[in-house]
């Protein structure tokens, strides 16, 4: 039996998905090393503590909450004490982190000062005894490798969207908590979080990804994968590097091996041609939608569901259609 | 300033990689290695702020057996002032071992910045720098894609999943560089001939145990074939009708 640690990212007063699916593979994890307790952190400003009440729905024993004006905006170094803190006063076997923006900065922190190392993007996470077995993928996703931690806690990022939040109720007992340092005396400081236009859905948790490429010709044009996406209701917009390269879109929607990886229920390439570089960010996605004129385009590959035609004809009948779809539900 | 930046040699991606007949390994046999894209963008940016700084100076720094040292000279060639090799028979997997090995270099440099890419495609791993910089004891911030400098302090831009976080530091600091900071320069013929009369010095170290090992590599599993379901607008109808029957995700 062992406890294991789960940090559950937060952005403004909101808990994030990610931070749900962290709760789960925590939970996943105490209970094939014997049912031990799972002890989510949360971090965040003012009203954090209402949301963080929920994580007991999803295997939580014990919500460590840090609620605190001063950290509506991520603090690496408060987080990173705070989580260090508890981490050596609770014994765990491991602690369990994101891999986003967050949780890349975080996750490799706490690990030097515990002095073990980490795996981030993990596919999977085993328990062999002493050891905790990860799956990893390498090499822009054409290689996944099998890692042995020897190390305790092993600190562990998952890859958003392998561990589907699930319900597990436990006793959820809420615990706060100050922060480690004063957040004020830190070194580096976020002042400021601006959200994407239009509220728009986070990229590494959407359960749709609808992506556009050079296909569409002109920055303009990007509104038919917006509205394609809105047609969705549940799906965040993506790009390729040749479209954030060109200014089209920020580079935070950029997906592929130099920007985002995304593993979504529903991938929509939108005039993208699938040069290696794209496919490295989405070819994980369960279900692959492409629309393309060339009916040679590497895309069509790796597309469950191919039409060959010219955009602005396919995607406006296609937003029509799921719009429609999406009515009778 | 005295600049550091730490860079590896990966292969290239666009081909199809095979498993060595270890079974914990990529076979090399036939890859082409360069600089890792991110780091070149670190040594931009370190160049940068070199040229803008008077009396600066960068220091390029790779861990691994001889053959980065041809990824050191690249950063040489682009303009950095010298090279350290950590000599290792290998580069590992384990990002503590690495951390600890480049802190215990840096630590007494003295160094006002030191930049890192902010991943490398082949490990994917993408911890190394901030680890570096918590045993450092230095602030740290990552996946930068705007930086500015300026008395001693620092500001950045971090891109999230559909947000952007703007960062104030003060130095010394580790940063590691995301896409979209800078583009890198090309080595002009004169900077590959200046690189190779400027001094690199050769360190051979020690590694400590790993925690993480590799136990396995595989290639995954191909995806099903592709499928092209019909032609224009008329075949909206048949992918609306799989979406919702047969990849039920509608």
């Amino acid at each position: 039996m062992a406890n294991v640690f789960a940090f559950v990212e937060s952005r403004g007063a909101d808990v994030r998905k990610v931070g749900l699916e962290a709760v789960t593979a925590a939970r996943q994890l105490a209970d094939k090393s014997g049912g031990g307790e799972v002890h989510a952190l949360v971090i965040g400003g003012q009203g954090i503590a209402a949301k963080a009440s929920s994580l007991g729905q999803y295997g939580a024993d014990v919500i460590i909450v840090v609620e605190n004006d001063a950290l509506s905006n991520y603090s690496p170094e408060v987080a990173t004490a705070t989580a260090v803190a508890r981490i050596k006063s609770g014994g765990y076997r491991a602690a369990i982190f994101s891999t986003t923006a967050q949780g890349r900065d975080l996750a490799p922190r706490v690990a030097a000062r515990l002095g073990v190392s980490v795996v981030t993007d993990a596919l999977s996470v085993d328990v062999e005894g002493d050891l905790l077995v990860v799956r990893h993928p390498m090499n822009i996703g054409k290689v996944i490798a099998t890692l042995e931690i020897s190390g305790s806690p092993a600190v562990i990022a998952m890859r958003p969207n392998v561990v589907s939040p699930t319900q597990n109720p436990k006793a959820g007992r809420v615990e706060s908590a100050q922060p480690a340092i004063d957040p004020a005396s830190v070194r580096v400081k976020v002042t400021e979080t601006r959200q994407g236009a239009g509220g728009k859905l986070d990229l590494a948790e959407a359960p749709v990804v609808v992506a556009g490429g050079r296909g569409l010709k002109a920055k303009e044009n990007f509104k038919l994968v917006e509205d394609l996406a809105s047609a969705f209701g549940n799906a965040a917009v993506g790009a390729t590097r040749a479209v954030t390269d060109d200014g089209w879109r920020p580079h935070s929607d950029q997906i592929g091996q130099t920007g985002r990886l995304v593993s979504p229920e529903l991938y929509v390439a939108v005039g993208i041609s699938g040069a290696v570089q794209h496919l490295a960010g989405m070819r994980t996605s369960k279900t692959i939608v492409a629309v393309n004129k060339d009916k040679d385009a590497p895309i069509f590959k790796v597309a469950d569901y191919g039409i060959v035609g010219d955009v602005f004809e396919v995607i406006p009948a296609l937003t029509d259609a799921v719009r429609e779809a999406k009515k009778h539900h | 300033m005295k600049i550091a930046v730490c860079v590896k040699r990966v292969p290239d991606m666009d081909v199809r990689f095979r498993i060595g007949s270890d079974n914990t390994s990529v076979d090399e046999t036939g890859l082409k290695f360069d600089i890792n894209d991110f780091d070149a963008w670190a040594v931009e940016a370190a160049l940068q702020l070199r040229d803008k700084n008077a009396g600066s100076e960068v220091t390029a720094i790779s861990l691994g057996p001889d053959v980065v040292q041809e990824t050191i000279r690249k950063a040489l060639s682009m303009g950095a002032d010298k090279g350290i090799q950590l000599k290792t028979d290998k580069i590992p997997f384990d990002s503590l071992t690495i951390a600890r090995t480049l802190a215990e270099e840096l630590k007494p440099g003295g160094y006002d910045l030191i930049l890192f890419g902010k991943i490398s495609p082949d490990s994917s791993n993408g911890v190394v720098g901030p680890m570096t910089a918590e045993l450092l004891g230095v602030p740290c911030v990552t996946a930068i894609s705007s930086l500015e400098i300026a008395n001693g302090k620092g500001s950045a831009k971090r891109e999230l999943e559909g947000a952007q976080e703007f960062v104030e530091f003060s130095l010394p600091a580790v940063l590691t560089v995301d896409e979209g900071l800078n583009t890198a320069r090309y080595p002009s013929l004169k900077g590959i001939m200046a690189a190779k009369k400027k001094p690199l010095e050769v360190k051979p170290v020690q590694l400590s145990d790993p925690q993480v090992r590799v136990r396995k590599l595989e290639l995954p599993p191909d995806r099903k074939a592709g499928r092209i379901i019909g032609e224009g607008a008329a075949a909206v109808p048949e992918l609306v009708k799989l979406l919702q029957t047969e990849a039920k995700v509608l």
